[in-house]
């Protein structure tokens, strides 16, 4: 049995605890905003927080959180307002937009540690998001304008 | 909430022929005059795809007491902005009020709502018009209504933001008010509909407009394929033939069914080869969840027997293109006198491009769910085709056709991939066997990538010849690259006229002697289309190659760039060639206009300052090309350090289509383009051995990341242009790109990129 809290609420798991996290999010609870893109961490599409830091969920078993705190991209802001979620918005950032979870989710965990990064502290956080329409010049844009708000 | 649909009693039919119609913009929709109206003339555009279009407004609109609009989106949205793009069409041409409008996705019924196969970038281009005559209709009975109500001359009322006024009095009806009267009054006949003057539009051809998923996307409400989720539900992953056209010789069940929370499997038979879009069957593996599923498949033992494609291995196949290109291939287009002009040129210039197999690989993977109860199917999924999904999910079931349900996801991400419905096929297999239980097939990447309908392999040879002053006058082009109807049909040797019609034979260049020819190449894999399809590599090829002539003749790439184009004219090649398949529309309507590919030339050059000053290392590079009846143009600045490390600070790209709906979304949509054109320059490429993918995820298939996109990307669209009809832009970004990147990169250091993809090519 593992205790875990996802987006606020208490969980209690008794599955296979070596399922990631990705999986026990999306079938378990059913909670499909985190998204499943490489299951290998080589695309970012299911970024989460696991106690504030920004985590692959396809790479974290469920045992691996044990008593930890998980937010998903429907818990980063109870009305999705988050600076990011805006900018994204006002920006018109998404294309397909199945990427764009994982992407705030790791932005968000950027602006945590550097409110006002620089493209190249954009870079190196976001290398590992993939986003296959190609959005990034303005995911990069939306990034800045939400630190410059913050 | 209730909604009262428009209905009426006047025949549908008399909105349904969209072959008349009234205003100066239409005319580009109608047929070249003098030609009979008969059944059996050639059809073109919207009218020559499968169940055409529709613009019956009581199909698309509907109006709830409240005043809120539903707006059906009958085109499928992956990323392109479909979903914003047509409902804003007809809320534009019905004065509605967009913050009043509600989109409604569209099953799979192209009887109801016409064509819905959303690829070919045709979706602006063939339903701009029914979206215009569907609000219009709706305006018009809108109008009437409270004409009606307040016993006045249709000529005392008007139409304006979500009410109706009455000029005389002031007075004001609201939609919502007039839903229900509204819906009593006739549909106009399509000859007497009022369409807009452009001057009026209010949204069409604006900015401002947000993207209608933007809430639901940024949040994680919004739901691709892969997000279906049902109560009781049940996950299944796939155990494919990793070799085209191998089939299952034995597996051992006993240890997948041993995974906890494996529950069941089930055979998919695997077809004929030439499959066309069906499943290349396997065995799934169902289980309470997807981890279990994945599981359960690696402890499947599958033993598969390969057959005939076992062979196919990369660079002998290349090896193969190579020596049938550089032999007398069939000729598909020819001017002048090819042999004589060579042999009397002052300067030969030959080149060999090579462009691998590309995944399309979408950010998400393919995935459909489906549950067969009660004799009848229901299925949810990403698909660019949801009537090919519809029916070929009927056909595998054996039911009828109004057994069937598709429900349309949002997709993350097509490229062409989507179009290609089998993964839909494999859920309704699998859902059979179910008991009236919903099964989601789940694609892993390795999957996606290793199962995909792939972008052809192609060896462009090119050879040029230039008289005494530098100008070219022979050109000689052999296009040899398996083609993508050996999914239909057996061995079909040569590219169908549709892939020749991608940038070879419509080689719009003002070269006397010409000759064209395409060899003959077995396919070993599935080919299937990939966004801009055969413009990848005939465009790759022959812009590269003018850069190649400008530098034999020493001149400036973009000066001799147009001096190729030549100057402005329509270039006929309906003359020169048979079979010239124009995107599928009238050439009369969409002729190749050399003037405007000189204008996004001029234009990409203009913006980009071209010839300015770089520092040491860096270099311009220019590409330009009409795809999808879109002209664009592109400028990259390239940088390649003493290590050979790549950089590419600046991309400017000139598009000219026409007319369109959103610009936001041309620049996204171009944006777009510009990092999949890097991506396929820099990285890509799909690989055989022993017939099968070399590849499987994101680690070994690299695709653009953020650190390699361009410092900026200017996209500079030509104003609107309401004489010309509307063009296409999801895919005509993406064929310049490379070419205008490795023409830089040779202004830069001088290297000459003719492989595909870049790799380690420049390190040093």
């Amino acid at each position: 049995m593992v205790a875990l809290r996802v987006n606020g609420q208490e969980k209690n798991f008794d599955g296979d605890p070596s399922m990631p996290v990705l999986w026990y999010v999306r079938d378990i609870l059913g909670m499909t905003g985190t998204k499943f893109g490489c299951g290998v961490a080589a695309c970012g599409a299911c970024t989460i927080h696991v106690d504030g830091e920004a985590v692959l969920a396809c790479q974290t078993p469920v045992s691996a959180v044990s008593g930890k705190t998980i937010t998903t991209i429907e818990g980063l802001d109870p009305n999705g307002n988050h600076p990011l979620q805006v900018a994204w918005r006002d920006l018109n950032v998404p294309q397909c937009g199945y990427c764009q979870a994982g992407q705030i989710m790791q932005a968000a965990a950027l602006l945590k540690d550097k409110p006002h990064p620089t493209d190249a502290d954009i870079d190196e956080a976001m290398y590992r998001n993939i986003c296959r329409c190609g959005a990034y010049q303005r995911i990069r844009a939306a990034i800045h304008q939400a630190a410059k708000g913050a | 909430m209730t909604h009262s649909s428009i209905e009426n009693v006047s025949r549908r039919d008399l909105l349904k022929g969209v072959g008349v119609m009234g205003g100066f913009i239409l005319a580009a929709g109608l047929p070249p005059i003098g030609r009979a109206r008969a059944d059996d003339a050639p059809k073109y555009g919207r009218d020559g795809m499968p169940h055409g279009s529709v613009n019956d407004p009581r199909v698309f609109i509907s109006i709830a007491n409240d005043g809120t609009v539903s707006i059906v989106c009958h085109r499928s949205d992956m990323g392109q902005g479909v979903r914003t793009g047509m409902p804003l069409i007809v809320a534009d041409e019905m004065e509605a009020d967009w913050a009043r409008v509600k989109v409604v996705q569209a099953l799979g019924d192209e009887v109801t709502y016409g064509n819905q196969d959303t690829d070919g970038s045709r979706s602006t281009r063939h339903f701009m018009l029914p979206m215009r005559q569907c609000g219009a209709a709706a305006r018009m009975m809108l109008e009437g209504a409270a004409a009606k109500r307040w016993s006045v001359a249709l000529t005392d009322v008007e139409a304006k933001n979500h009410e109706v006024v009455n000029k005389k009095t002031g007075a004001k009806l609201g939609y919502g008010e007039l839903s229900a009267a509204a819906a009593g009054m006739a549909v106009p006949a399509v000859e007497a509909l009022k369409l807009k003057d452009p001057a009026q539009f209010r949204y069409i051809g604006k900015e401002g407009t947000k993207i209608v998923d933007g809430f639901d996307i940024t949040t994680g409400r919004a739901r691709y394929g892969q997000d279906v989720f049902l109560p009781g539900m049940k996950f299944a992953v796939v155990a494919r033939p990793p070799v085209l056209g191998g089939k299952l010789k034995s597996y051992d069940e006993s240890t997948a069914m041993a995974v906890p929370g494996v529950e069941k499997l089930v055979r998919i038979p695997s077809p004929e080869i030439p499959s066309a879009f069906l499943p290349l069957g396997g065995i799934a593996v169902v289980a309470s969840n997807t981890y279990a599923a994945i599981k359960g498949r690696e402890a499947l033992k599958v033993v598969w027997d390969d057959g005939p494609n076992a062979t196919y291995e990369s660079k002998a196949y290349r090896a193969d293109l190579e020596a049938t290109a550089r032999k007398p291939g069939l000729v598909v287009r020819k001017a002048g006198d090819l042999d004589a002009a060579m042999a009397g040129a002052a300067k030969k210039v030959e080149a060999e491009y090579y462009i691998p197999h590309i995944a399309h690989a979408t950010m998400e993977p393919p995935a459909a769910t489906a549950v067969v109860k009660d004799g009848a199917c229901e299925v949810w999924t990403s698909v660019q085709s949801p009537q090919a999904a519809h029916d070929l999910c009927a056909k595998a079931l054996g039911l009828a056709s109004e057994k069937v349900k598709v429900n349309v996801t949002l997709l993350g991400g097509g490229f062409g991939r989507k179009s290609k419905p089998d993964f839909a096929v494999e859920a309704a297999i699998v859902a059979k066997e179910m008991n009236g239980t919903p099964v989601k097939v789940v694609w892993t990447r390795e999957d996606d990538i290793q199962h995909d309908f792939y972008h052809t392999v192609s060896l462009e040879r090119l050879v040029g010849g230039l008289d005494a002053s530098g100008k070219t006058v022979a050109w000689l082009h052999n296009s040899t690259a398996p083609t993508i109807t050996s999914i239909f049909k057996p061995d079909p040797k040569h590219e169908a006229p549709f892939e020749l019609g991608m940038g070879l034979i419509d080689n719009p260049f003002n070269v006397d002697n010409m000759r064209i020819e395409n060899g003959e190449a077995p396919a070993h894999t599935r080919i299937g289309w990939y966004r801009s399809v055969s413009n990848i590599s005939h465009a790759f090829a022959i812009q590269s190659f003018a850069g190649e002539l400008a530098a034999a003749a020493g001149r400036d790439q973009k000066d001799y760039l147009l001096d190729l184009i030549g100057p402005p004219r329509l270039v006929e090649v309906s003359k020169a060639v048979d079979n010239f398949w124009d995107y599928g529309e009238n050439v009369q309507v969409y002729p190749i206009d050399a003037g405007r590919l000189r204008k996004v030339v001029e234009l990409a050059a203009e913006k980009s300052g071209w010839g300015r000053k770089l520092p040491p290392r860096h270099g311009l590079g220019i590409a330009a090309h009409r795809s999808f009846v879109t002209y664009v143009a592109a400028v990259v600045e390239a940088a390649v350090d003493e290590k050979g490390n790549l950089s590419i600070p600046r991309v400017d790209v000139a598009v000219d289509c026409g007319h369109f709906v959103n610009p936001d979304r041309i620049r996204s949509q171009i944006e777009g383009a510009v990092i999949m054109g890097i991506g396929l320059a820099m990285n890509t490429q799909i690989t055989f051995k022993d017939g099968k993918v070399m590849q499987s995820n994101f680690d070994d298939y690299e695709v653009t990341r953020m650190p390699e996109m361009p410092g900026v990307t200017n996209v500079h669209i030509t104003p609107a242009n309401y004489a010309l009809p509307p063009g296409g832009i999801g895919e005509p970004g993406v064929p310049p790109i490379a070419p205008a990147l490795t023409n830089a990169i040779y202004a830069a250091i001088g290297k000459r990129i003719r492989t595909l993809p870049i790799g380690q090519q420049l390190a040093a």
